[in-house]
């Protein structure tokens, strides 16, 4: 064990043992982060080149309204996505701790999107909401002939569509972690509450979530990281549109480093996701490992 | 907690079932769409069960459907999917499981630190690392290829199976490492003999996360694959959004159900430990 | 060189803690060594050394005539039997046990010899096939000693092996091991913090307090001469009453009252360097008499075969140890009484015996 005394195999076997993984893997995450970030420093077009150009990628970025549409969706998407999340799977976890009997099938419903792909999400949602044949078409067929649902090919609204899909797919993640910890609460906690003469809701609100803290930064800081990542959902509900009315950082950096030719500025978009990302978790990450110690 | 009053209890059900109903939509939706031909199609809507099913969808899905250039539905991708989540899944495993092992059991100094840096590779955007990868990939002349998939899903897969098996085996007793030593065990030996056999739930728990992710994966696949080696989460977004002359949407839901499919019987099957990969995931021990 | 030598252990932790600041303790072949103490003394950092699983920052350890000090576990022919047993759960316990002599490369005749050898010494032939998850915490004891055992070392090591019991279970496993050290007068090393075990267990026993050897010497010894306050307050139980005592001229008054002392403590006591004494005295010591020093009995705590009485005097307030049932209540006026040999005396700043 550690300190303990050790033949010489027994001193360098452990490192020897995970050092090339390590090594393999920060290498790929900060290694190509690095060369990423000189990337973003170059005028590299459709490939890459090394001649050094300083912040015009970024100031090109500052200036690219596509770019701007881009970050006020992320913002917009961000928001509402883990804020619908957050809200809807805490609101079933808290539904679903009531002893109900079904509990176990309906928590297998909420939660099965977690299991398929952001691109079948997408591809499903994108036929629900599709304008003519989709939930418009079954409103008028129920008899709602003035119903119109053209949210998807709505530059304003389309983004709207992209949140509802992905609080689809998220809100049962939300919902598994606060019911495991709703589930670790002292019963007995309760049961004093209630013979204090708490009502319900009043124990909910009062003992029960104020303890669930941790849990809930926890989520939302898995649940923010999702946010920023999302490429998939839109690639396959919008790809982007219409135009690039529901593009997010990651379409951009996609269609700008792979299909536009312009690899040093969306290494630019790549880093600055990467400092929006590191701005949220490096400091979680920082205390939740000085707590552990 | 008991409930008395019984109206309560009425809106919860409901709720409940509300929002179950919603959550089962889609894939009812895609199910019924499926199963229409082009008929049906137009005179139903969104809930309507077919009134004549046919696998024609289904059968033009897998075979002879256009993704892009090629019309051969999505069975060749299904396969390299098939190729590329298997070696990566199992060779991700292993080495989280090693990895796991020494961090927990054999620590050395600067491992935690290590461990810490490697921990963020779980949640950076992975846009940071496309552009460079593509070039690495390039050099070892598996650009485009299966291999260079499963090579990046495996290295993007370390962190988060790293810390799967870490967290696991802190909870073993170090005591029990300690007998083994005594006994004379070395490193491999407590390793094989030992923890690996006591190791099965965590095995399943990241084999199905794994296996889950890489699967649904589509970004990846979208970049460093080509017609030859795209998977299928790649083959099915170009089979949803190829404009041919008249959009098949019943096609489109019996490819996005076989793309889903196979993560969706090992979530029904398996749902337990899906769930602990997922708590185990975010709430860090 | 005894079986076991340990030369000026230090330890002490990177953050500057120090552990173990000293330790001297040789012991002859065969012998039974008990380490007790309260926790935090460094007992259980110490037996860590003896058995290679962590390294002292100083000293040397010898076993026998090797010095096994850099040595690890595996090449110091020693075995373990562990607080929480150890067990391997996806082993079979004829497997457990083997396990040492199957790393080994023994042949699986003679560790099947060992097995059935170990299994009817501790008559658990009968669980071979089990795992251990299906075992109670007794035969989980006795496999661990098992699998102790089938390595024939020539270093035993307990840590804390019965604190996992119960009561009654604990005094069964503790006759049990005493039958198999005589049987295999294997030289052994054994950590607990129960004095009980320490005194019934032990050929000779170390108490330890914070990282120091307090008195090293057979039960009897520690017992009837203990070297300071602490080992006398920490063997014997209900424990030794301690009175601050004050030398005044030739005499030793407590709260004013005179002690009787016989001439080799009057000798002490005058020419002791210190007047600030405790007087100490054994519960066993004490007995109710017509005459005596007079109190008030505060409380009767019956247990059987004997009772305790405390007594509240004029020096303060004593605990007696009689046998049997007492005939008296709480409340009641009663004299007690000792023999002045039989009291122990401590200078009160030092802690240390004075005298003989």
């Amino acid at each position: 064990m550690f300190g303990s005394p050790k033949s010489k195999a027994t001193v360098w076997l452990p490192k020897l043992v995970v050092a090339p993984s390590f090594l393999l893997s920060l290498l790929f995450i900060y290694g190509l982060m690095v060369w990423n970030g000189y990337l973003s420093f170059t005028d590299s077009r459709i490939l890459p080149s090394y001649n050094f150009i300083g912040l015009d990628n970024y100031q090109a970025l500052w200036v690219n309204e596509r770019f701007h549409v881009a970050m006020r969706n992320l913002l917009v998407f961000g928001v509402l996505f883990i804020g619908g999340s957050m809200a809807l799977g805490v609101l079933l976890a808290i539904m679903l701790d009531q002893k109900i009997r079904a509990e176990g099938v309906l928590r297998t419903i909420y939660l099965y999107p977690m299991a398929i792909s952001f691109i079948v999400t997408g591809t499903a949602w994108k036929w629900m909401l599709n304008p003519g044949m989709g939930l418009e078409h079954l409103m008028h067929q129920w008899g709602f002939e003035n119903f119109s649902f053209g949210w998807l090919v709505d530059p304003r609204m389309a983004i709207y569509c992209v949140v509802i899909a992905g609080i689809w797919q998220c809100a049962g993640f939300v919902m598994a972690l606060f019911l495991a910890a709703l589930r670790g609460i002292d019963d007995s906690i309760i049961k004093a509450a209630q013979v204090d003469g708490a009502s319900l809701p009043r124990i909910y609100w009062s003992i029960i979530l104020p303890s669930l803290g941790p849990v809930f930064f926890s989520t939302l800081i898995v649940v923010s990281h999702l946010a920023i990542k999302s490429f998939d959902l839109v690639m396959a509900l919008t790809a982007g549109g219409p135009g690039f009315a529901t593009d997010l950082p990651a379409t951009f950096m996609y269609a700008h480093a792979f299909t536009r030719g312009q690899i040093g500025l969306g290494a630019a978009s790549a880093m600055v996701m990467l400092a929006v990302v590191a701005a949220i978790v490096v400091p979680y990450l920082y205390s939740e490992l000085r707590s552990k110690r | 907690m008991t409930i008395r009053l019984s109206v309560h209890r009425v809106i919860l059900w409901t709720l409940l079932l509300v929002f179950a109903l919603w959550f089962l939509a889609p894939l009812y939706v895609m199910l019924v769409t499926s199963l229409k031909d082009a008929e049906q199609l137009r005179a139903g809507n969104l809930l309507s069960l077919p009134t004549d099913p046919t696998l024609y969808a289904w059968l033009k899905a897998w075979g002879s459907a256009c993704t892009g250039v090629q019309c051969e539905g999505l069975q060749p991708f299904f396969w390299n999917s098939v190729q590329m989540v298997v070696p990566a899944v199992l060779i991700s495993t292993f080495i989280g499981a090693l990895n796991g092992y020494v961090l927990s059991k054999w620590r050395f100094r600067g491992s935690e630190l290590l461990f810490a840096f490697m921990l963020f590779g779980v949640f950076m955007p992975m846009q940071v690392v496309l552009l460079p990868m593509s070039q690495v990939l390039g050099w070892l002349g598996l650009a485009s290829s299966i291999w260079g998939l499963i090579l990046v899903h495996v290295l993007a897969g370390i962190p988060t199976t790293t810390l799967f098996f870490r967290n696991y085996y802190v909870g073993l007793p170090d005591e029990l490492i300690k007998a083994a030593q005594l006994d004379g065990a070395t490193f491999w030996q407590i390793f094989w003999l030992i923890v690996v056999p006591l190791s099965t739930p965590i095995i399943v728990v990241t084999l199905i996360w794994q296996f889950t992710n890489i699967w649904n994966d589509f970004l990846y696949g979208v970049v460093f694959s080509d017609s030859g080696s795209m998977p299928i989460t790649v083959g099915l977004n170009n089979l949803a959004n190829t404009s041919g002359v008249v959009k098949e949407y019943n096609v489109e839901m019996a490819a996005a159900l076989i793309a889903a499919l196979p993560t969706l019987i090992i979530y029904i099957v398996a749902g337990k430990f899906f769930l602990r990969g997922l708590t185990a995931g975010a709430v860090k021990g | 060189m005894g079986a076991l030598s340990i030369k000026q252990i230090h330890k002490s932790f990177t953050s500057g803690t120090q552990v173990l600041k000293g330790i001297d303790l040789e012991i002859e072949a065969g012998e039974f060594l008990i380490l007790v103490g309260p926790s935090g003394c460094g007992k259980s950092t110490l037996l860590n050394m003896i058995a290679g699983l962590d390294a002292p920052t100083s000293g040397r350890i010898f076993i026998g005539e090797r010095d096994v000090t850099d040595l690890p576990s595996k090449d110091r022919d020693i075995a373990m039997v562990f607080q929480s047993y150890a067990l391997y759960p996806n082993m079979t316990v004829a497997r457990n046990i083997a396990f040492g002599l199957e790393i080994r490369k023994i042949p699986k005749a003679e560790r099947e010899a060992a097995v059935q050898r170990v299994a009817q010494m501790l008559q658990i032939g009968h669980l071979l096939d089990r795992k251990p998850g299906q075992l109670s915490g007794g035969q989980r004891q006795r496999v661990a000693m098992g699998r102790a055992l089938a390595r024939d070392p020539v270093l035993f090591l307990f840590d804390e092996p019965l604190s996992n019991l119960d009561a009654k279970l604990r005094v069964e496993m503790r006759a049990e091991i005493k039958l198999l050290h005589q049987r295999t007068r294997t030289t052994t090393v054994y950590v607990t913090h129960d004095q009980v075990e320490a005194m019934t267990l032990g050929d000779r026993i170390a108490v330890m307090k914070d990282g120091c050897v307090q008195q090293f010497g057979t039960p009897a010894q520690i017992y009837r001469r203990p070297a300071n306050r602490f080992v006398a307050a920490f063997i014997g139980s209900p424990a030794m009453n301690m009175v601050d005592a004050t030398r005044v001229g030739d005499n030793l008054t407590a709260h004013g009252v005179a002690l009787d002392l016989d001439a080799q403590q009057a000798y002490a006591v005058r020419h002791h360097a210190h007047s600030e004494l405790v007087f100490g005295l054994r519960p066993e010591n004490l007995g109710f008499a017509a005459t005596g020093l007079p109190g008030v009995l505060t409380m009767i705590e019956p247990t059987g075969p004997e009772s305790y009485a405390t007594v509240d005097t004029a020096i303060g307030s004593l605990t007696a140890r009689v046998p049997g049932l007492l005939n008296a209540q709480v409340g009641e006026r009663v004299c007690v009484r000792w023999e002045a040999a039989d009291a122990h005396l401590f200078d009160r700043q030092s802690g240390q015996r004075l005298g003989h």
